[in-house]
């Protein structure tokens, strides 16, 4: 029996549905909220990215927006095997799960040079 | 309320058919008639030609899963009376499965899937004969479920990945698998993980859970795949973990 590499996606799969489960409903509420809520926007906003100063800060922001890029990208993927639209591995593994990397990888890039 | 009800079985045989076709039989309906009654009647009733199987009718042998209208269904577990609205049933073998005849469905292939998991406890060494390995009740919880299963195969007939590929191992193998990893008592679970590791193993499954609404005992396959899913996650980490030291791959 050969050993399948499926749990490196399924970890970043099980991740990113476990953060969203927690977190998910409550950053879009409360991001959906933030016009009604905030007095000063601009006062919100510097306190914010000063926030995103600290590397850890970045760190988690990072994690709440890949980790679930991955989850669709993994849903997605397999989605298509469940509704047999076929095609061959590695375009559909790039597509998808090179396309949650290149997005993190922007991502990270913009979190990391603010 | 009518008397009767039609059930329109799909026959094949092997010697003289070339191909499934569907037989009619009006049988009688009344509210304690399970669909194996139903065919019991025409067997003995009306055509001693039919081949389906059964044995304990109560729901604990395993062995007369059909499809009736489309659903894997325990025979003597399903009662015409549910079906009096739709007015006919149909009656088939179990989906998924090669038939041998009529309503009996080849299930060797689930069986040699089960017993590549190792279904029973493994001991590297055995206890005394006049000590019993104890076992807590919280112990016992962690797989009781699991241990359920009556192999009757109705999860292998809901299940489309095991439809479409029937090297994987599917629901009730890796039930098992896990219903013995979980056990306290047993030893054996490095046997099993290559089987779960695998991609026949439980990382074919992409969690449509049909398996658990069709089983009759309520063992839930799926949230035992689900768990295999862990524990291999785990197996995998830690075999990383083994390689980057140097160690072989376990
Ligand atoms: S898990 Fe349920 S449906 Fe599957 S073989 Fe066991 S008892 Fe039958
Ligand atoms: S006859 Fe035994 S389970 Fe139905």
């Amino acid at each position: 029996m050969r050993r399948s590499h499926e749990p490196i996606s399924w970890s970043l799969f099980g991740a990113g549905g476990m953060l969203l489960a927690f977190i998910g409903p409550g950053l879009i509420a409360s991001t959906l909220l933030l016009g009604w809520l905030v007095q000063d926007p601009q006062a919100l906003y510097a306190t914010l990215s000063s926030g995103l100063q600290h590397p850890l800060t970045r760190l988690a922001t990072l994690a709440v927006i890949a980790l679930p890029l991955y989850h669709t990208a993994h849903r997605l993927y397999h989605g298509l095997h469940d509704l047999h639209i076929k095609g061959p591995t590695w375009l559909l593994g790039g597509f998808f799960y090179g396309g949650a990397t290149a997005l993190s990888a922007l991502c990270a890039f913009w979190l990391f040079t603010l | 309320m009518s008397d009767t009800i039609e059930l329109a079985v799909t026959r094949y045989r092997p010697e003289q058919d070339t191909q499934p076709w569907e037989q009619r039989y009006t049988v009688p309906c009344s509210d304690d008639m399970s669909v194996l009654d139903a065919l019991n009647y025409i067997k003995d009733a009306l055509d001693p030609s039919l081949s389906h199987r059964w044995s304990c009718r109560m729901a604990i042998c395993g062995s007369c899963g059909v499809m009736v209208n489309g659903e894997p269904k325990l025979s003597c577990k399903t009662f015409l009376r549910d079906y009096r609205e739709a007015g006919v049933l149909e009656v088939r073998a179990l989906d998924n499965l090669p038939v041998e005849r009529d309503l009996v469905a080849d299930i060797s292939g689930v069986v040699e899937h089960i017993e590549a998991v190792k279904p029973w406890l493994i001991r590297h060494s055995e206890a005394p004969v006049d000590t019993a390995h104890s076992q807590t009740p919280a112990q016992m919880a962690r797989y009781h479920a699991f241990s359920q299963c009556i192999n009757c195969a109705l999860c292998y007939a809901a299940c489309p990945q095991f439809g479409r590929n029937p090297a994987f191992l599917g629901p009730a193998a890796l039930t098992l698998a896990q219903r013995y990893n979980l056990d306290s008592r047993d030893e054996g679970s490095s046997e099993r993980m290559p089987w779960l590791n695998a991609e026949e193993g439980v990382w074919s499954c992409t969690f449509v859970g049909y398996c658990s609404e069709v089983c009759p005992k309520d063992v839930d396959p799926a949230s035992a795949i689900n768990r295999g899913k862990v524990a291999s996650d785990i197996n995998y980490g830690v075999n990383l973990f083994r390689l980057l030291r140097g160690k072989g791959d376990a």
